[in-house]
């Protein structure tokens, strides 16, 4: 039994998607915890963005960050590859479909992994063009930097605010997230299962977790391109 | 229930051999009564067919009372048709309302090759069990089993995924044609009970493998499986799956 072995066999590959998936997970709450210092902004109006700035610098300058983003991008990548691949080779296993398809036993979201996750794929290059690629690389959008007490910054409520100004963004947001919503109401429990988890008291809890998870997540995402473009903040 | 006849149309699945490419055929059946079970009246068609000069269904069928897991039509849409927990001989054809066009198809899964018409080839469960689905230890005899104590909660749940008869009814309704509830349910009947102990870790490795060899697709976790088999093994049992085989893969010794 090598390591290779077990992780080519067919609940190995789940694992692996399990496992990274709970990674991202994990890091959905970050990201949505740093974003929402964004609505600081409904309490205080003189706030600007001020909180979120130094947010989003704090996680742009710190090295262990910096080196969690690799892992991150390393997660998000093998989810993807693994996705597809399995998706491709659970097809191959029926050469000849039905007549008639067996759909009352299943939700149709735990049926359409591979559909939502390519939804959330393409939301998801828009959206790292939108902001990462920006940051990172051209600085497009980002040409006036912001100094709080001496130290200069990225003005990313800035670029949060110039870039939710279009309808057709804000629809793109939106239903990306509902995408990542339905994706995650079956990808939350099913990665837990995988994991081995199976004792009904968790199974219950779990599932529980799950959904409100999936919910909030996606609502609090939402929120964002919608408070901008209302002109509730900014 | 009140007896009654059905006038019905059968949309069945030809196929002559393994080799040939196969197609639907209507046959319209008549003076069907209700408390006929669904085989018996594939038998009244089948009669019908050969006093034609045609040829036959083939299906697969055994005891005729729900246990052998011999009968594996896909009806409707679903594995041995409407009902919970039912296998097809035990579909009645009260479940079906005078005038129905019902379909029939075989098992669909590349690891279940069609014979002829609705039969397929299941050897490929017969096989995952030849891997590891057995307790080959000395288990001593009837008394000794009887002085064992075991817990009454893993019993039952040991019973429940031992009333497994693999009929397939799983693999025809996931849609990645996948094997595990069957496999989870033959490792954790084993992996609950003290005479499966011993080659807990070897049994669940060896038959994932061999499952994998066969050809079946991987689970995701949908729930097809578990709604529509007829003996309703529990999805959890997948789960448990997972856990025996990571924790089986996590302290092996090669």
């Amino acid at each position: 039994m090598t390591w290779k072995q077990v992780f080519t066999s067919s609940v190995g590959k789940k694992l692996v998607m399990g496992l990274t998936g709970i990674s991202l997970v994990l890091f959905l709450i970050v990201h949505a915890g740093i974003n929402a210092c964004i609505f600081a902004d409904l309490v205080n109006p003189e706030e600007n963005g001020e909180m979120f700035n130094k947010a989003a610098h704090f996680m742009g300058s710190t090295v262990l960050i910096r080196i969690m983003e690799i892992g991150l991008f390393a997660g998000i990548i093998l989810h993807i590859a693994q996705g597809y691949l399995l998706t491709l080779e659970n097809q191959k296993r029926r050469s000849v479909g039905y007549a008639v398809t067996y759909k009352d036993g299943s939700k149709w979201y735990s049926r359409s992994m591979g559909l939502l996750g390519t939804l959330i794929l393409i939301f998801l290059i828009l959206h790292l063009y939108h902001f990462w690629v920006s940051a990172r690389f051209t600085g497009k959008g980002l040409e006036e930097e912001i100094t709080y007490n001496g130290v200069v910054m990225h003005n990313m409520f800035g670029l949060m605010k110039a870039t939710f100004t279009e309808w057709w963004i804000v629809v793109v947001y939106a239903l990306g997230c509902i995408s990542l919503a339905y994706h995650l109401a079956h990808g939350f429990q099913s990665a837990f299962k995988t994991l081995g988890v199976h004792n009904k008291r968790y199974n219950i809890m779990l599932i529980s977790i799950g959904y409100g998870y999936s919910i909030i997540i996606a609502a609090l995402f939402i929120l964002m391109p919608v408070s901008f473009i209302m002109g509730w903040i900014g | 229930m009140e007896h009654t006849h059905l006038n019905l149309t059968v949309k069945v699945w030809r196929q002559k051999n393994n080799q040939s490419k196969g197609q639907f055929e209507s046959y319209p059946v008549k003076n069907i009564s209700t408390e006929m079970s669904f085989l018996e009246m594939i038998d009244v068609l089948n009669e019908e067919l050969i006093v034609d000069g045609k040829e036959p269904i083939a299906f697969d069928h055994d005891c005729r009372e729900g246990i052998c897991g011999m009968c594996s039509m896909y009806i409707n849409g679903k594995p041995h048709g409407p009902w919970q927990a039912n296998t097809t001989c035990q579909l009645h054809m009260r479940a079906f309302k005078d005038g129905d066009t019902v379909v029939v198809e075989p098992w669909r899964a590349a690891a279940f090759p069609v014979i002829k018409d609705l039969m397929v080839d299941r050897s490929a469960f017969d096989r995952i069990v030849q891997a590891g689905g057995y307790v080959s230890v000395n288990t001593g005899n009837a008394v000794d089993g009887n002085s064992l104590p075991i817990n009454k909660d893993k019993a039952d749940a040991s019973f429940a995924a031992a009333m497994c008869i693999g009929c397939g009814a799983c693999v025809a309704a996931c849609k990645n044609s996948s094997a595990m509830l069957f496999l989870s349910a033959k490792v954790s009947h084993l992996a609950l009970l003290p005479q499966g102990e011993p080659e807990r870790h070897s049994r669940v490795l060896n038959m994932v493998a061999q499952m994998d060899k066969e050809g079946f697709g991987a689970c995701t976790n949908t729930g097809a499986c578990e709604a529509t088999c007829p003996k309703e093994i529990s999805i959890s049992n997948i789960a448990r799956l997972n856990q025996e085989y990571l924790t089986a893969s996590l302290v092996a010794d090669k």
